[in-house]
């Protein structure tokens, strides 16, 4: 029954979190100074009618919420005339009915344009995120075996150098000795017209695109998957059950492979997902760096052209996605270790 | 139950940090920025807030007598803007760290100290906080606002207070819990003395410790909102010099000494501050190296009545 209540209250927080983001995301692009009627319309050129005819397609002209400006106590009761025929609602019915917006720069809806760069993004973070995991858990494992050697020290100070690289400084400088020294692709997804190819022509030629960008991504997250598998292994080798397997005569291969491993699982499977947040944020400048086509460039491209749906859509989709990783995450924890609580 | 009380006066903490060479490094190479900040209109051979003339030639020259790293797109010296940059970097660590850690600082000691119904709330709020991503955010806040350095060093500090809010309140916990705290209460001293005198000033140290390592992300995200192009156009920075030598030719044109001087810069900063803050992590929270709850900054697993507290 507890447990039921956690789960519960776990999965409650998080849809308020996910409220509180929507109105936090509907109201930012209100409240602050450059909003979107004067950027949607900011050409001088347009006629007054001209203007007036975008504020009301992109539903710009009904109030942002009822008495949102001001409110006069003494005529409260207009605020509550039609409330519903407001921005604020509008944009929530339409949210609730998976409805992004109309992008100010394609005029094409928000939703198909996340869609199309969301893959890509889940590409290159899911290979980065795989060699980060592998190699992470891997050195981490043998740097604590091996602790307050030289391989322990160089490890660490691999991840303190790794966990201080700006990510996008790395990219370029990956770049730089990709594209001169190994002659790798460095710009987007494909080489011109290569899109045109199918099958394994088409794999390999992207695959060629990926290598650089999924290093980038790897190396920044090695860093800390290595130093929290190293402390988790480094306590677990503290256990009494590493002594017992260590006195029934086990190989140090198996008492790490089945014992040290696998309860070091817990840990880092959390962290994994709790990392998203920051996942995304490195996805966001290596993207932008070798302008692969995925959400993060598509918010980098989105800055510069004022393009506040797209904006909007990005942001609230990353805050949703990073919500319900973080979620899960805790979900997990609490299947994995029974013994952790609700607070 | 064996509890560890983590140092609390400032004395201490010195004490404790004079075997601690990864410390020693990070202060040195903190200082050595802070010194090429200060002086840097002594130190850079040129002024790059000057106007020039340039020719051709002058873009993107290489290394040479003059320019002892070469010059970027618009033919100023990357040597000086690199000490200068050195400024922006230090102002805005400083301040937007400085806002956090107040911020951080206020909710967790409110939330730590009155507990109940403003703890929830405000450790609710705080775990609201912690999920949404900062990058997206901040890229949103800075491209609605101008981007002046005013706007990100308050964009940067708003949002970078959650980690500080909860060592705080872990701390205020434990704090609130002594003797000395219960003695105050008996003599009548309101909520207001006990946390001036008697929470605070034990708080105090943990706070400019986790500072150091709040001032370090600061830093970090000043220079990528520079790079994404969203910097103080008025100002040399490392991050917009990034920016500038990369959207403008600098791969192409082979101009490595643009691309390279920056970062290691950023590298360096960074580096010291996470140095001295992994030193004086190891002094607060020895827990924090071995412990298999303790899985990252941001898992909420252990409940009120642990906190603070050390298994056996």
């Amino acid at each position: 029954m507890k447990r039921y209540k956690y789960l519960i209250s776990k999965v409650l927080w998080a849809s308020l979190s996910i409220v509180f983001v929507m109105i936090l995301n509907f109201f930012l692009f209100r409240v602050l100074p450059g909003d979107p009627a004067r950027a949607g319309v900011k050409d001088p050129r347009l006629t007054a009618e001209a203007q007036d005819a975008i504020r009301v397609r992109f539903g710009l002209d009904k109030p942002v919420i009822n008495c949102f400006e001001s409110i006069n106590p003494l005529k409260f009761g207009s605020c509550l005339v039609n409330p519903l025929d407001t921005q604020f609602f509008i944009y929530a019915g339409n949210l609730l009915q998976g409805d992004l917006g109309t992008s100010y720069h394609t005029n094409r809806p928000v939703k198909d344009m996340i869609g199309e760069s969301l893959v890509n993004t889940i590409i290159l973070i899911g290979f980065g995120q795989m060699i980060a995991i592998f190699l992470g858990m891997a050195l981490g494992l043998i740097a604590a075996w091996k602790a307050n050697t030289a391989i322990d020290f160089a490890t660490l100070g691999f991840c303190l150098v790794a966990w201080s690289l700006p990510t996008f400084w790395l990219g370029i400088v990956l770049l730089f000795a990709g594209s001169t020294w190994l002659g790798l692709p460095v710009v987007g997804k494909f080489t011109p017209g290569g899109g045109l190819a199918t099958g394994l022509p088409l794999f390999l030629d992207v695959g060629k695109h990926l290598i650089l960008p999924t290093l980038t991504l790897s190396v920044i997250m090695l860093g800390e998957y290595m130093l929290i598998m190293r402390s988790t292994s480094l306590e677990i080798f503290s256990e009494d059950y590493i002594l017992t397997a260590k006195a029934k005569g086990l190989k140090t291969f198996y008492i790490l492979k089945d014992h040290v491993l696998r309860n070091a699982m817990l840990p880092m499977v959390t962290i994994i997902a709790l990392n998203l947040g920051f996942t995304v944020a490195g996805a966001i400048q290596i993207e932008s760096v070798f302008s692969w086509p995925g959400l993060g460039l598509s918010i980098f491209e989105a800055v510069g052209r004022r393009d506040y749906p797209m904006l909007q859509g990005s942001f609230l989709m990353i805050a949703i996605t990073v919500i319900f990783a973080n979620l899960l995450a805790e979900l997990m924890y609490s299947y994995l270790d029974p013994r952790v609580q609700a607070i | 139950m064996d509890y560890y009380v983590p140092p609390t006066g400032f004395k201490s903490v010195l004490l404790k940090l004079r075997g601690n060479w990864l410390a020693w490094a990070g202060i040195v190479m903190l200082l050595t920025t802070v010194i090429l900040a200060v002086f840097a209109p002594r130190i850079a051979p040129y002024d790059p807030y000057a106007d020039i003339k340039v020719s051709i030639m002058d873009i993107y020259a290489p290394p040479s007598a003059q320019h002892l790293l070469g010059t970027d797109d618009a033919g100023r010296d990357v040597l000086s803007n690199f000490i200068y940059g050195a400024r922006v970097s230090l102002i805005v660590g400083f301040f937007a760290a400085f806002i956090s850690v107040v911020i951080g600082g206020l909710i967790g000691i409110s939330a730590g100290f009155f507990g109940g119904k403003i703890e929830l709330i405000l450790m609710r709020f705080t775990d609201i906080m912690l999920v949404i991503p900062d990058l997206p955010l901040a890229v949103v806040l800075v491209a609605l606002t101008s981007p002046s350095l005013g706007n990100i060093i308050f964009v940067i500090g708003i949002l970078g207070w959650t980690t500080t809010a909860r060592l705080v309140r872990s701390q205020t916990l434990s704090v609130k819990e002594r003797k000395f705290v219960l003695r105050a209460r008996a003599i009548g001293s309101g909520n207001a003395h006990i946390i001036r005198r008697h929470i605070f000033p034990l708080v105090l140290p943990l706070m400019v410790a986790n500072s150091v390592l709040v001032i370090s992300l600061a830093i970090l995200e000043e220079s990528t909102l520079s790079f994404l192009g969203l910097g103080d156009p008025t100002m040399v920075s490392w991050g917009q010099m990034l920016n500038y030598a990369f959207t403008r030719g600098g791969v192409s044109s082979g101009a490595w000494w643009a691309l390279v001087m920056p970062g290691l810069g950023i590298v360096w900063v960074v580096l010291g501050l996470t140095f001295l803050g992994h030193g004086l992590e190891q002094i607060f929270n020895p827990r924090l190296e071995a412990h298999h709850l303790s899985v990252g900054k941001n898992m909420v697993v252990r409940g009120k009545e642990g906190a603070g507290d050390v298994q056996p």
